[in-house]
């Protein structure tokens, strides 16, 4: 949106586009990897309409789901995290908001209000990982600058609403068409700042999957969660999740703006596995895409004491870009034996797949390891691939327990 | 111009008055705090100082102010460039 017009709206309801929080002065379970200065300032307070969240940042509000909420395979609305690039996020009124689709590559420029959204197309629905790009980006040896991300800037919710395809075909695709973009309501403070704009290829945008949703496990969604439309690419990261989307814009050239490049890119070829972008890619970098496969241990910590004899449960979800999880492997001696774990009920490859696996200590000081594999077997890493914006942090954990 | 600057000013002032009372945020004292808190904080909280501290050395905080001002059209003035380095490697700087 033009960030005048914008800012303008803003000020007239200044209430509710402040973040306004409230510290309850309590000290959230943090990766030892962090920075110090991320530790310090991740406090857990709460946003309107959320539980206390581990604070990253005031404005733009960036706030991180604290790690016990991962022990059930869907995050709770209230406490599903919090992330923004710019600070003017006007308040959206579900009655005047309206979905405008065009764009040069579009036959026919279209404008939609939510009512008539949800009345003239196909409901559609899913169970999808939203994860930041930069998800556990303070765990970075050497730190790299951005937002300190410990293990929590990611969730897993049910989303509803309908599918992109369906609205651009109503549109009418031109052959010419290469990328569809994005804009949400939110935007720069200043008017020299770029505005959040993102773009998929138009193949993405035309799969079944993509959808706009309305609402998130049954409610409509957050305010801070993009109320009262976002974009759900499953599969890929959350930076094309577009949140309060006012415009869709297919495109007959690709998108060039600050978030498409230099922001959000892997060195090219580095992690050869992942999705192709290839109107994006360049012989250096190309844009981030699917997620790697990666897994969380909720059950136990780094430090916790057991009793020898004890049986320990280490537990957890799982979850990849999309092409579902096949396997969780588990050892309790520091990799020298794995044992596969129990797998919870299947959500949707999209989805979390929680897991569970449970050993008697020994005499020996447990190291517990857990890594997932995927349906084409990919798997986790033992060390970290170093990139410069800190994406794809998926090492395998290494969590040693205590006997006590 | 003239009415970027008003905008960038009214910025300020409703940042002010929106978010001085939740953002609890104070900055170590030293020469340089009151521009770094002049020109950063229209478009950010500071709490972004410390954390992305203490790891960046002054080249490091260097080329975050310097993404500030080609990236995101930071305004910062060509004279504050070195008192806003310096005191922000001097005092959230790599040890």
């Amino acid at each position: 949106m033009n960030a005048r017009r914008r800012f303008l709206a803003g000020l007239a309801i200044p209430a509710v586009s402040a973040v306004t929080t409230r510290s309850v002065f309590a000290a959230p379970w943090q990766p030892a990897e962090l920075p110090e200065g991320a530790i310090g300032e991740g406090r857990l307070e709460s946003l309107p309409g959320k539980v206390p969240l581990i604070k990253r940042s005031y404005r733009p509000p960036n706030f991180e789901t604290p790690i016990d909420f991962f022990r059930e395979p869907i995050t709770r609305n209230d406490a599903f995290f919090v992330r923004y690039h710019l600070a003017s996020i006007p308040p959206v009124d579900a009655k005047t908001w309206r979905l405008k689709v065009g764009g040069d590559a579009a036959k026919q420029p279209l404008e939609f209000d939510l009512a008539r959204l949800r009345k003239e197309f196909q409901p559609a629905e899913l169970v999808a990982v939203c994860q930041c790009s930069g998800n556990r980006r303070g765990m970075f040896q050497p730190h790299v600058q951005g937002v300190e991300w410990g293990v929590g800037a990611m969730g897993n919710a049910r989303w509803s609403g309908i599918r992109l395809r369906d609205l651009l075909q109503r549109a009418g695709v031109a052959d010419n068409a290469v990328e569809v973009a994005f804009d949400g309501a939110d935007g720069p403070a200043m008017e020299g700042t770029p505005d959040f704009l993102k773009s998929l290829p138009v193949e993405r945008a035309l799969d079944e999957n993509t959808l706009i949703a309305f609402e998130m496990n049954g409610k409509p969604l957050p305010h801070f969660n993009g109320f009262p439309a976002r974009l759900i690419v499953p599969g890929w990261t959350g930076t094309y999740w577009m949140k309060h989307l006012v415009s869709v814009e297919v495109r007959s050239k690709p998108l060039g703006n600050f978030w498409m490049n230099p922001a959000y890119r892997i060195p090219a070829g580095l992690f050869p596995k992942v999705d192709h972008f290839k109107t994006q890619e360049n012989a250096q970098n190309q844009p981030i895409t699917d997620m790697v496969v990666n897994s969380l241990v909720t059950s136990v910590r780094d430090g916790q004491r057991v009793k020898r004899g004890q049986m320990v449960e280490v537990a957890g979800v799982a979850w990849d870009g999309g092409r579902g999880i096949r396997d969780v492997e588990i050892s309790a001696d520091d990799g020298k034996s794995w044992y596969l774990a129990l797998l919870g009920n299947d959500l949707g490859r999209f989805s979390f797949r929680t897991f569970s696996h449970k050993f008697r200590v020994g005499e020996a000081a447990p190291v517990v390891r857990v890594r997932a594999y995927n349906t084409r077997g990919e798997t986790q890493v033992e060390k970290l691939i170093f990139n410069p914006a800190g994406y794809h942090h998926n090492v395998v954990q290494r969590i040693r327990l205590e006997v006590a | 111009m003239k009415s970027k600057r008003w905008i960038v000013a009214a910025a300020l002032g409703a940042a002010g008055v929106a978010f001085a009372a939740q953002e609890k945020v104070t900055l170590k004292e030293g020469p340089g705090m009151d521009k770094v808190r002049a020109n950063c904080v229209a478009c950010h909280s500071l709490d972004y100082i410390a954390l992305n501290s203490p790891f960046l050395d002054e080249k490091g905080w260097d080329a975050v102010v310097t993404k500030m001002q080609k990236a995101f059209g930071a305004p910062i003035k060509e004279e504050d460039r070195k008192p806003i380095t310096e005191y922000l490697s001097r005092y959230y700087g790599k040890r």
